[in-house]
C-alpha cells in the first residue's frame, strides 16, 4: 500500500527521493521544520528526532563544507567512497570489549555500556536534499559516540554540551552551535561554572586545534589506544 | 489507513488543535448543535476514535435534560414533599433520559485513548465502545436514531458501503449526518488553503508527532475526497432522503444530512 502510495506521489508532484528516507522539502517547508524543530528541541529535550531534524534543515552551508574537507584527505576520501557504517550489526562487540584498557574499541565500548546507550539510535536523515551530503551527516551522528569517548564526556547534560561545543567548532554545524549556546540554559550555577571556566575553553582549544574528526576512519583503529588517537588529531587531554 | 491512524492516535488531539488552529471544536460544536438530540436519542459514532463527537452529544442531552428537569420542578409546586423527593430521584438516576452514544472506530488505538479521555473527563455513563468497520457495522438493522461520522468518511476505502451500512443501522425517520474536508470553490482562498496544507500541515506533523509521512497522507485524502455536490448524489444513492449539505468556512468543511424515512 504504501509503495503504492510513494508511486503515485512521485507521478503527481515530480518526487525526487534520492535515498530511502529521503522527503524532498520545499525552501519554505525548511524555514518552517528549522523553526519548528528549535521550538520543539527546547520545549522537550528528550525530541532528539528534533535536534536531528534542525541538523538537517540547517546545515546547507557546513555539509558541502565538511564533504570537501572529508574530500581532500586521504582517509576522508575513502570514507566518502566506502560508506562504512556504525551499527551494533556491523560491530564485532565480543571482540571490541576484549582489546586492551585503553584502546579505542574498549573504551567505546566501555563508554556505550555505563551510559546505556546504542549507536543504532541515531535518527536516519530525511530533509537533506543530497545523497552524499546525507551520508555525512548520518557520518557525524554516528561518530559522536566516538566523540564522547575521545573527550571523556559522559551523556549527561554537561558532558553533551561539552561535546556540542566541541563539535560546532569542528563541524560548524548551526545545530551544534545553537546546542552548546542554549544547552548551558538548563544547567545548576556550580556546573555551569565548570563548564566555562574549564571545559568549554578546552572543548574550543581542542576543536579548533585537532584536525577534522570524520577524516578518521574508526573502524580501523579499534586498537590504537585513545591517548594517541588524541595525540594524533590533536585534542588535549581532558582536564 | 491503518498504520497512519496507529502512529497517529495519540497526538490527535494536539494535531488537530495545532492544524485547524483549535477551529475543529466550533465545527464539531455546530455539528451536534445541528443534531439538536433530545434526551432519549441513540447515537452511533462511526470513526468516532478519541470519543470527540460523543462527550459534545453527552454535554448537550445533559444540559437539555436539566432544563426539562428544572421545568418540571417548576410544574410540580404544588406537589408534598415526598411526592417531589420521589419524582426527584427517579429522574436523578437519569440525568442522561435514557440517551447513549456507540463509538465505533476501526482502529484500537484511537478507541483506547477515547476511553481514557472518557475516565479523565468524567464521563461514566451512556457511552459504549465499539470495535468496528464502517463498510460492515457489527450491528442491527434500525437500531439508531442518529449516525455522525466526523473526518472519518475519507478514511474509508468504499464510501458507497459506510453509506449503504449507515442506512442499514438507522431506524425510520433517523437522521445521516457527515463532518468532513470538502472542496473550496473561492480561488483566492483555493489557493491559500493549498498553500497552508501541503507546505505547513506535513511541518506540523513532523515537528508535534514527528510524523510527516501520515500529514502528507491526510492532506493528500482530503483533496482526493468527493466534492459537496457529488457526495450529496452518493448519500442519495444510499437510499436517504431529503439530503442536504451545509459549508463552513468556505468550504474547507462541510456537513452533510440525510434521512432515512
Amino acid at each position: 500500500e504504501e509503495e503504492k502510495k510513494v508511486e503515485e506521489e512521485e507521478e503527481e508532484e515530480g518526487w525526487h527521493q534520492l535515498y530511502p528516507g529521503h522527503i524532498p522539502t520545499s525552501p519554505l517547508q525548511k524555514v518552517l521544520l528549522a523553526a519548528g524543530s528549535a521550538v520543539m528541541a527546547l520545549y522537550d529535550p528528550y525530541r532528539h528526532d528534533m535536534v536531528a531534524v534542525l541538523g538537517e534543515t540547517t546545515g546547507c552551508l557546513a555539509l558541502p563544507n565538511l564533504r570537501d574537507k572529508m574530500k581532500h584527505h586521504p582517509e576522508g576520501y575513502r570514507i566518502l567512497q566506502e560508506r562504512p557504517r556504525i551499527r551494533l550489526s556491523t560491530l564485532d562487540m565480543s571482540r571490541l570489549r576484549g582489546l586492551p584498557d585503553g584502546s579505542l574499541g574498549r573504551e567505546y565500548v566501555r563508554f556505550l555500556e555505563d551510559n546505556k546507550v546504542s549507536p543504532d539510535t541515531r535518527m536516519p536523515p530525511k530533509f537533506v536534499d543530497d545523497e552524499e551530503l546525507a551520508y555525512v551527516i548520518q557520518r557525524y551522528r554516528e561518530v559522536h559516540d566516538l566523540m564522547h569517548t575521545l573527550l571523556g564526556m559522559p551523556t549527561n547534560m554537561l558532558g553533551e554540551v561539552v561535546v556540542k561545543w566541541f563539535e560546532a567548532v569542528q563541524t560548524g554545524l548551526p545545530m551544534c552551535v545553537l546546542g552548546a549556546a542554549l544547552g548551558p540554559v538548563r544547567l545548576s550555577a556550580r556546573k555551569l561554572q565548570v563548564l566555562a571556566t574549564e571545559l568549554v575553553p578546552w572543548a574550543i582549544r581542542s576543536g579548533l586545534n585537532a584536525s577534522c574528526v570524520l577524516n578518521v576512519y574508526y573502524e580501523e583503529r579499534w586498537e590504537q589506544p585513545v591517548e594517541s588517537l588524541r595525540e594524533e588529531l590533536g585534542i588535549f587531554p581532558p582536564p | 489507513v491503518y498504520q497512519v491512524f496507529e502512529s497517529v492516535a495519540k497526538k490527535y488531539d494536539v494535531m488537530n488543535d495545532s492544524m485547524t488552529l483549535g477551529i475543529h471544536r466550533v465545527w464539531k460544536d455546530i455539528l451536534v448543535h445541528k443534531m439538536n438530540p433530545c434526551p432519549g436519542t441513540l447515537l452511533l459514532d462511526v470513526a468516532g476514535g478519541t470519543g470527540d463527537i460523543a462527550f459534545r452529544f453527552i454535554n448537550y442531552v445533559r444540559s437539555v435534560r436539566e432544563r426539562q428537569l428544572q421545568r418540571k420542578l417548576k410544574h410540580h409546586q404544588n406537589l408534598s414533599w415526598q411526592e417531589i423527593l420521589e419524582s426527584y430521584q427517579k429522574d436523578k438516576f437519569n440525568s442522561l433520559g435514557d440517551s447513549q452514544v456507540v463509538v465505533c472506530d476501526i482502529n484500537r488505538e484511537m478507541l483506547k485513548v477515547g476511553k481514557q479521555k472518557a475516565q479523565h473527563l468524567g464521563y461514566t455513563e451512556g457511552l459504549s465502545w465499539v470495535l468496528g468497520n464502517a463498510e460492515e457495522l457489527p450491528f442491527d438493522d434500525n437500531k439508531f436514531d442518529v449516525y455522525t461520522i466526523a473526518f472519518g468518511i475519507r478514511n474509508v476505502t468504499r464510501i458507497d458501503l459506510a453509506l449503504q451500512e449507515a442506512y442499514r443501522v438507522l431506524k425510520p425517520g433517523g437522521r445521516f449526518l457527515c463532518l468532513e474536508f470538502s472542496h473550496v470553490t473561492n480561488p483566492v482562498l483555493s489557493r491559500l488553503y493549498d498553500l497552508y496544507s501541503f507546505q505547513v500541515i506535513p511541518v506540523l506533523g513532523e515537528v508535534i508527532a514527528g510524523d510527516w509521512k501520515s500529514y502528507q497522507y491526510l492532506v493528500e485524502s482530503i483533496r482526493q475526497f468527493p466534492p459537496q455536490e457529488e457526495l450529496k448524489e452518493m448519500i442519495e444513492d444510499a437510499g436517504f432522503f431529503k439530503v442536504d449539505y451545509e459549508n463552513l468556512n468556505f468550504g474547507i468543511v462541510a456537513i452533510h444530512s440525510g434521512f432515512k424515512l
